[in-house]
Parts: structure tokens; C-alpha cells; sequence
């Protein structure tokens, strides 16, 4: 006995089964990700004032994952609609693509991620005043722009690579999400501190002045050294570092694993599941058109968040 | 599903409407990113921009690709359920928060 | 599809799941039949039930008792848990987690489980004339899922620190610090839970809306698929921001973050400083709630559903006001999504957003009322048969409605300041699942059995089971609103022994206000009565091992029902109908004038017309 509706639309709804469970599976996900929005709106707006990190995002990276995100939308409807024209050959090798967009994707965001790694902040006990450290100001640049006021005065934090100062005075480069603890661990009592001030301190919109008035000279690789024992805290660019960076990687990582989920389902469909199309080629469709309408909502999802995380 | 959203001349018209779409995403993109870089008195702004953009975007997907135009009733009765719900969660949770008992106020 | 005979589609069915010759675990353990997913539920989420209420007995003890010796079992204890159970005495610590592990296991693990999944899976496909649910695979790893989940929950128990102890809500900042693992499993189990309910109201939702057999249209549906489809919204809507609530809360353990930790957190004395702080604690309690009201609804719908069969039947009625009903279950569900907060009175609302709270949870008691005042009016008139499962949907009414009644001042602010965390609060929701809840279920038990096993379970025993669990309960949660007025605050290891020394001058630090001994004396009488109940389910366990085989052999419809799960052979086979099936008219055609019996089934066509 066959469950009715699989293939066919029932009469008085219009739709087949599947289509009806996508959609409500997809109303769910609305629900999901919707919390997780709410969430970000009440962390950020419930943060104190200047507690919420800016420009920390790779804003390059972000925008062509989102091309390639908005490719793999375009080839899953259209090779839907080659397989509705009968297209068999034209729909694998479109489908095609749409995987190698998904994975292309992922390898993006793992490398973003593991640059966030390796990015350090540190918190001192008392804030740093920044005259007695010419090395925190690339001056070349810094004293001519409207910025001045930001850098100069005192710091709370400093943002860059870190390496640390051994017991013999040898300097090595720190492994990932590092934290003070890591340091205790290890008896390391002195870190230098590769600064990397013009990407993580200055708006975007003043870079892109310094950058065009031809006064910019890669300050990146300034060094400070810094005594353990004046930090109050330190974090790299993980969870843990910030209600902003919490967010971000979790649901950047959410979105991950339903990118990464669509894809195993679209590459099922695609190659492992051939003889249905012989079989019964109009559920086939249905199927394709199934994982397409996840997959665009996955894209959706992403639409929004590459402004709010990136952008905002 | 009524023979003509499956009949190739439809398709063929919809392949083009798709490649539309695409460009218009994509302009979308450039818009966004581009917004980054103009500067606006308040944050506001920015945020209302941004979300407008992306809120049209995210229109042309679901509207287009996922033919939610012309989809059939049930599934836009669905839909508004889940919109009313999330609406509920979001603007009453941020209510809650923002609402101090009397005669107080949060301290952040 | 309908007009197949009934050989071809034997046949079919042979070729096409090859059910016949798959053996034992295709047919038992990994079916994707809705019957034996929903068989499958019931046991397990019975299991639990009784688990998760010995739990509470043990607790029961230690608060009529407390820091004495548990008799019987506290050597066992001490064997299987360790310090926290020295000497088979209860630590405080082995009392937060069993009070933790209580609420989520009743909850998650027993009544949900059984309202929605069991009786829904068994019942919904029959009743609305399916051969199975839309889904039938995605039903089976539902099923995993849950057990997976419940798997998970039982195995904290036995991990070094025990199992979560920041109670069933799970409030952070608390929950985040227990440095135990415990709070991590239960994570870890709430994520397979929420995923098993998400495909099961993904899967109910779309065999009602598709898969209703001919003439089977909305306001011909028993009430009770009514019941489900509500409740099957609710959990897709209302499971996923707990689900993003846990992955933060999961995130706060694992990774350091600090969703839930505000900035300045102080711990035991101790300014926290290695967070980076900046997240909110009230943020949880949002997520929490958002879902724990709807939750709340998922447990006494699909019990209303049950109840509302259960009485139809044996008055011989109709339902009345079968529209209302309908009507009032729809508002109830859209409603339900926006009362949460009046859980939250004492974190600190304003007046504006506690009037709003105030307001919904009001509207929301009306078309309770209804539903509550149409099943009390069904009665009216019928030729009411006081077998098993009559009596425990009769007791239904008056219990739930002492537990809705009772909710109204909590719904309040000014009145549920005084009442909040209190006894009081703990008699209401039990009331409302106990007695409530869990005899709609028991109802639907007694009046489904015969069709899941063929046999009639003993009515003597269940009689010897509805009157010693009625008085039981009452005796257990009927005191507790007095303690609960009288000031006595829950989740208090010693059963508020403090509170007695300061009333007979022994001056505690920290310990304001005092609590009279009458009142501190009920504790020993609840936890005796609580042996009782327990004592109680005795018959009932017996009844349901012993009936499936020697029980009295039922007929196809042995209680004279119309809705389409009774016109099916006991039990139904796979694929449900030996003939392809429609209905013809409303679910509750009894004691109609003109027909010769006095009930008309659904399937049964208008004489006139045809």
C-alpha cells in the first residue's frame, strides 16, 4: 500500500507531502535562527557603551562568500528547471557546481576562522597610556588624520599577533586561543605583542582616507613587549572573547553545518541517486526541488547575517 | 500544480526571471558592502539601510527561487503563523528588556 | 488509490516494504510503521514516568524527613552514586540533581512523549483514515532520536558529579558554573529531544493536513486530532528557541562565552574576571519560557483530546459545542506564544510589559474555560458507563480545573510575588499535569488498549487503581497550596527544617521569617501519601502485563465508538484498513434519532443518499 500524495499534489491543498514538510521543517528554522537574531539584537543593544567590537570582520572574504553563496542559489533553481525541461546531463553538470559552491563555502569560512585564531587582544590592569609607547601609533599616518584623538591618550586593550618570551629570552610565536591561564601554565612571564593597530583600530571609513592620501605605510608589524603581570585578561578571536564574537561563531557556525548539510543532500540527490529519476523521474524533481527550497533558505539566512556580523 | 508552471514555455521564461534575480542579488551585494564605506550621522541609519537591503534580498529569494510567488495558500498560512510568532519573540523579549520596574532604570 | 481491493493492495504492500519477512528488528525495533513507532513510545515514556517518579519519592523522603537513612533503597543508592548517597543519606546535592532530573524526565521524557507521540502516532493516522503518516522513515528516527535523548539523560545520572542540578529551567548564571558535567548531558539530551519532537510535528502536522481519508474534512476531525495538530504547531514553533537556547548555554560551558554571564559576575565571593561578561541572564529565561508556556500546552491539549473521546463515547453524547471547542483549542494555541513572561514577575518587569503579560494570560484562561464548561455540558443528558476509563476522564474535569483555578493568581503580579517559588506554585502545575495530565492519559490507556493488543484490560484492577490514585494525589497536592500560603519556598532540601528552628528560637544566619510546625508536619504526610500513590500503580502495572494475554478478548469496537480508528480490525493491521475507507458525517454521532443502534459510525454512509 502506497501513502498517497508523494509524487502527486493533494487536490484541496495543492502540494505533495514533501513540499508541505519543507515547509513547515523551514518555519522551524525561521524559529531557530529568528531566537538567535533576537539574541544578537539584545546582546548588542544591552551592551555597554563601547563594549560591542567594530571592523574586526575580513569584510573582503565575507563578500565573496556571499557571491558564492548567491551562485549556488542561482544553479540549484536553475537545474531544477533543466530537469523540469526533461535536461537530465544539463541538470548534473549545473547541480554540479552548486556542490563545489557549497564546499568552496566552507573551505572560505574555515580559513576565516582560523585567522581569527591567531589574532590576540590583550586587557591591561590599568589602561596603557599610549605616549610613553611610540610603538602603539604608526605616526606616519596616525598624525595627520582626524583619528588622532583615538589612538592618543590611553588604551585599555591592544589587538595583534602574539609571541611569547621564553625562560632563556627566545621569542616564539603563541599557538591558538590562547588565554592568561595558558600563560600561568606555562611560566611565561613576558609576551611580545605584534601590533596590528590600522586594521582593529581605526573605522573603516578613516582606513580607506589614509589609504587614498598615499600616507599609509603598513604599521602592521610594530612590537611591544608586555609583563604577564599587567594583563587582566587576555583572549584570541574565539567564543570566548566577546558577546560579539560568541554570536558570530555560533551562529556563523550553525549556518556552517546547514550548509554543509544541504550540501551532503544535494550531492545524495545528485549522484547516488540515479535510478529514481529513471524510476519515477517526476519525484526526482520533487526531491531536487525539496533540497533547492533548504538550500535557499540557508542562502536567506546568510543574506542576513553577512551584513549584521560584517557590516553592522 | 497547474499545467502551466511546468510547461517548458514557462520554465524557459522563469530560467531568464532566474538569471534577473541573480544580477539583482548581486547589485544588492555591492550595495551593502559599498553602504560600509558612506558615512551616516547615526547608527540608526546604518542599521535601518542595511536591514532594508538585505530585507529586499532576502525577498527576491524566497519570492523567486523558492516560488513563495504564486505558492499556494496553506504554505503562506504557515509562513504568516511562523512570522507572527517570531515578531512576538523578538519585540517582546526586547520590550521586557527595556521596560524598567517604576521609579528605576537599568544600569549597563 | 482508493478503489484497489484489498487483494492487490496485500499484495502491493508484500512487494513494497517486504514487511512480512524482515524478522524481528525491521518489524519491532526499526519499524517505520506508525503503530509500533507509536507502542514504542508509550513503553518507553511509561518507563520514564515511573522513573521520574521515583525520583521524587526519594525526594518525598528527605524532605519529611530530612538526613535520615532512606529505608529500603538507600544502600543501593550508595552503591550506585557514591558520596552523594553516604550512609543512604541524601546530600543536597543528590537532592537538586533528582529535582532537576524529575522535572525534565516527567516533562521531556514521560508526558510529552505519551500525550503527543504515542497516543498521536497510534491514534491520528486511524482516526483520520491514513494507511500510515506522511513520513514513516523520518517517524522511526523521531522515535531514535527521543530515545537517544533519554539514553543520554539516564547515563548523567552516573557520571562523576551526578546529573544537572540547576533545576528543570535551567537558569543561568547557575547553570553555566556548576562545574560538574552533568548540566552538559542535559544539554546535550534536551538537543536530541528537541530534534525528535521537531520531525514528529513536521510528520504530524503533514499527515493531517494530507493524508485525511475522503470526506474526512476539518470539522468532521475528532476533537482529539484537533488536540494534536495544535499541539504539533506549537512544539514547531515554540522547540527551536530553546534549541538556540542550549546551544548558547552549551557555548557558555564549553567555550567560555558568556551569553548568559553579565559583566561584574561575582561568584561565591569572588569577582569572575577571565569572561569577558557583556551577556544576559534574563536572555535565557526568555528562550527558556518561550518555549515553557507553549510546553505547558503540549501537555494538557492532546489529555483534552483523549479526555474529550473518552467522554463522548461512554456518555453516549455527542461532544457539545464541538465548534467551540475547536475554536477555543486554535486560540488557546495562537495565544499560547505570548504569556510567557508571567513566569518572570520577580525578574524585575515594568509596568507596562507586566500589564501586557497580565492581559494575554488572562485571555488565555477563556478559551480554557470553554473547552473545560463544553466537556462538563457533554455530559449532560448522557447515559453515562462508569467503566475504567470514563472514571478517570470524569476525574479529569474537577482535577484540572482545581489546577487551572489556582493558576489565575500566579497569573497575576502583585499576587504571584507572594506566591512565586512557593509550594503553592508546585500544587498548581502539578495539579494541572498530575491529576490532570497523566489521568487523560491514563484514560486513553485503558480506552486504546483493547485496540493496540486486542484485550480488554481487567476492570477490577483499574478500578482499584482510579479511586487509590485519586485520593492519593489529592492528599499529596491539596496540602501543598497551605504550605505553599503559609510561605514555604521549594527547592529546599531539609523540607524547610530552617525555617521550624527559627521558629523555635534557634536563630539561623540568614534565615528570615518562620514557618510553623503544622505546617512543616504535612511533609511527613505528603511523602505517605506519595508511597501510597506509588503503591497504587501497582494494580495498573499488573493489569497492563497480565490483559495482553489474559485479558477479555475484544471485538473490532468493543466500546460502541464512531470514529474511524474503532471501524478497523483489533489490532489494525499494516496499512490500517481492510477497506479503502471515507467518512460520511460529524465524529460524535451518538444516541442520533432514527438509527437503529445508538451510535453511527463515520465510515457509515447517509442511508438516505446512498
Amino acid at each position: 500500500m502506497e501513502i498517497p500524495y508523494t509524487t502527486q499534489p493533494r487536490e484541496d491543498t495543492g502540494l505533495y507531502n514533501a513540499k508541505l514538510g519543507i515547509w513547515l521543517f523551514l518555519a522551524s528554522e525561521v524559529m531557530l535562527f529568528g531566537a538567535l537574531f533576537s539574541s544578537y539584537i539584545l546582546l548588542r543593544v544591552g551592551a555597554a557603551e563601547g563594549a560591542w567590537p567594530h571592523g574586526l570582520m575580513n569584510i573582503p572574504i565575507g563578500t565573496f562568500n556571499t557571491v558564492v553563496l548567491i551562485t549556488s542559489s542561482v544553479t540549484v533553481v536553475l537545474s531544477w528547471a533543466a530537469l523540469k525541461l526533461g535536461n537530465f546531463k544539463r541538470y548534473q553538470k549545473i547541480q554540479a557546481v552548486t556542490v563545489i559552491c557549497a564546499l568552496g563555502f566552507l573551505g572560505i569560512k574555515t580559513t576565516e576562522y582560523n585567522e581569527k585564531f591567531h589574532h590576540y587582544e590583550i586587557w591591561f590592569n590599568e589602561p596603557m597610556t599610549v605616549a610613553e609607547h611610540p610603538n602603539l601609533m604608526n605616526q606616519s599616518f596616525v598624525e595627520e588624520t582626524t583619528i588622532n584623538k583615538e589612538l592618543i591618550g590611553t588604551v585599555p586593550s591592544l589587538i595583534g599577533h602574539l609571541n611569547y618570551i621564553d625562560k632563556d629570552g627566545e621569542k616564539h610565536h603563541a599557538g591558538i586561543a590562547w588565554t592568561l591561564a595558558t600563560l600561568k601554565e606555562k611560566e611565561i612571564e613576558e609576551i611580545e605583542f605584534e601590533l596590528d593597530t590600522f586594521h582593529y583600530r581605526i573605522p573603516a571609513r578613516i582606513q580607506a582616507q589614509i589609504k587614498k592620501s598615499g600616507k599609509y605605510d603598513k604599521g602592521e608589524h610594530e612590537t611591544i613587549r608586555v609583563q604577564v603581570s599587567d594583563l587582566r585578561r587576555m583572549s584570541a578571536f574565539v567564543p570566548a572573547h566577546s558577546t560579539f564574537f560568541a554570536i558570530y561563531f555560533t551562529m556563523t557556525a550553525l549556518h556552517a553545518l546547514h550548509v554543509l548539510a544541504g550540501a551532503i543532500v544535494i550531492a545524495y540527490i545528485l549522484w547516488r541517486n540515479n535510478k529514481l529519476w529513471k524510476r519515477d523521474p517526476e519525484r526526482y524533481t520533487n526531491r531536487v526541488e525539496v533540497s533547492g527550497l533548504f538550500w535557499h533558505f540557508v542562502d536567506l539566512v546568510w543574506i542576513f547575517l553577512f551584513p549584521i556580523l560584517y557590516l553592522l | 500544480m497547474s499545467d502551466d508552471h511546468s510547461s517548458p514555455e514557462y520554465i524557459e521564461a522563469a530560467k531568464k526571471k532566474y538569471w534577473k534575480v541573480f544580477w539583482v542579488l548581486m547589485f544588492g551585494t555591492f550595495i551593502t558592502v559599498a553602504m560600509y564605506f558612506v558615512y551616516f550621522e547615526k547608527m540608526w541609519q546604518t542599521v535601518t539601510v542595511a536591514l532594508l537591503i538585505a530585507t529586499a534580498k532576502a525577498t527576491c529569494v524566497a519570492a523567486i527561487f523558492m516560488h513563495l510567488w504564486g505558492e499556494k495558500k496553506l504554505v503562506y498560512q504557515i509562513l504568516y503563523a511562523t512570522v507572527f510568532f517570531f515578531i512576538g519573540l523578538m519585540w517582546l523579549t526586547l520590550w521586557a528588556m527595556n521596560d524598567a520596574p517604576f521609579m528605576t532604570e537599568w544600569v549597563r | 488509490m482508493q478503489a484497489t481491493t484489498t487483494e492487490k493492495t496485500e499484495h502491493t504492500e508484500h512487494h513494497d516494504h517486504h514487511h512480512h519477512d524482515i524478522g524481528f528488528l525491521r518489524s519491532y525495533v526499526f519499524s517505520t510503521d506508525h503503530k509500533i513507532i507509536g507502542i514504542q513510545y508509550g513503553v518507553t515514556a511509561l518507563a520514564f514516568l515511573l522513573f521520574g517518579f521515583f525520583l521524587v519519592l526519594l525526594m518525598r523522603f528527605q524532605i519529611g524527613y530530612p538526613g535520615e537513612t532512606i529505608p529500603v533503597v538507600g544502600g543501593l543508592l550508595e552503591k550506585l552514586l557514591g558520596d552523594v548517597a553516604a550512609e543512604g543519606k541524601m546530600q543536597p546535592d543528590l537532592y537538586n540533581a533528582f529535582g532537576a532530573m524529575h522535572g525534565t524526565i516527567m516533562v521531556f521524557l514521560g508526558v510529552v512523549p505519551l500525550a503527543f507521540a504515542a497516543f498521536g502516532n497510534y491514534v491520528v493516522p486511524l482516526q483520520i483514515g491514513a494507511i500510515d503518516m506522511a513520513f514513516p522513515r523520518i517517524n522511526m528516527v523521531s522515535y531514535q532520536c527521543y530515545a537517544a535523548g533519554g539514553v543520554i539523560m539516564f547515563v548523567s545520572f552516573f557520571i562523576p558529579g551526578g546529573a544537572a542540578q540547576a533545576g528543570w529551567t535551567s537558569y543561568s548564571p547557575l547553570a553555566t558554573v556548576i562545574p560538574t558535567n552533568g548540566q552538559t548531558f542535559w544539554i546535550l539530551g534536551m538537543v536530541m529531544l528537541i530534534t525528535s519532537s521537531l520531525l514528529g510535528s513536521v510528520n504530524f502536522i503533514a499527515t493531517i493536513i494530507q493524508l485525511r481519508a475522503p470526506g474526512m474534512t476539518w470539522m468532521r476531525m475528532p476533537f482529539f486530532v484537533w488536540t494534536q495538530f495544535i499541539t504539533g504547531f506549537i512544539l514547531l514553533l515554540a522547540f527551536p528557541p530553546l534549541e538556540a537556547a542550549s546551544v548558547m548555554q552549551l557555548m557558555d560551558r564549553l567555550f567560555d562565552t558568556s551569553f548568559y554571564l553579565p559583566s561584574g559576575l561575582v561568584l561565591s565571593g569572588q569577582p569572575v574576571t577571565q569572561i569577558s561578561g557583556g551577556g544576559s541572564p534574563l536572555l535565557w529565561q526568555h528562550l527558556f519560557w518561550f518555549l515553557g508556556h507553549p510546553e505547558v500546552y503540549v501537555l494538557i491539549l492532546p489529555a483534552m483530546g483523549v479526555v474529550a473521546e473518552v467522554l463522548a463515547c461512554n456518555a453516549r453524547r455527542p461532544l457539545w459545542g464541538y465548534r467551540s471547542l475547536v475554536y477555543s483549542v486554535l486560540a488557546v494555541g495562537f495565544i499560547s506564544f505570548i504569556v510567557w513572561a508571567h513566569h518572570m514577575y520577580v525578574t524585575g518587569m515594568g509596568t507596562k510589559i507586566s500589564t501586557f503579560f497580565q492581559t494575554t494570560t488572562m485571555i488565555i484562561s477563556i478559551p480554557s474555560v470553554i473547552i473545560l464548561t463544553c466537556l462538563f455540558i457533554s455530559l449532560w443528558g448522557g447515559s453515562i458507563r462508569f467503566n475504567t476509563p470514563m472514571c478517570f476522564a470524569l476525574a479529569f474535569l474537577p482535577m484540572f480545573g482545581i489546577g487551572g483555578l489556582t493558576g489565575l493568581p500566579l497569573g497575576f503580579n502583585f499576587a504571584d510575588l507572594l506566591l512565586h517559588d512557593s509550594y503553592y506554585v508546585i500544587a498548581h502545575f502539578h495539579y494541572v499535569v498530575a491529576p490532570g495530565t497523566i489521568f487523560g492519559l491514563l484514560a486513553g490507556v485503558y480506552f486504546w488498549y483493547p485496540k493496540m493488543t486486542g484485550r480488554l484490560m481487567n476492570e477490577a484492577l483499574g478500578q482499584v487503581h482510579f479511586w487509590a490514585s485519586l485520593i492519593f494525589m489529592n492528599l499529596i497536592f491539596m496540602p501543598m497550596f497551605a504550605q505553599g500560603m503559609a510561605g514555604m519556598s521549594r527547592r529546599m532540601s531539609d523540607g524547610g527544617a530552617v525555617y521550624a528552628a527559627q521558629a523555635e528560637g534557634m536563630v539561623n544566619e540568614g534565615v528570615i521569617g518562620a514557618l510553623s510546625a503544622s505546617v512543616i508536619e504535612w511533609n511527613k504526610s505528603i511523602t505517605f501519601a506519595a508511597c501510597g500513590l506509588m503503591i497504587a500503580q501497582i494494580p495498573f502495572i499488573i493489569n497492563f502485563f497480565w490483559s495482553m494475554n489474559n485479558g477479555r478478548k475484544a471485538t473490532d469496537n468493543p466500546w460502541n465508538a464512531t470514529t474511524l480508528d474503532w471501524q478497523t480490525p483489533t489490532p489494525p493491521p499494516h496499512g490500517n484498513f481492510d477497506k479503502p475507507i471515507a467518512a460520511y458525517r460529524g465524529p460524535y454521532e451518538y444516541s442520533q434519532e432514527g438509527h437503529p443502534t445508538d451510535f453511527t459510525p463515520q465510515n457509515q454512509p447517509d442511508p438516505v443518499k446512498s
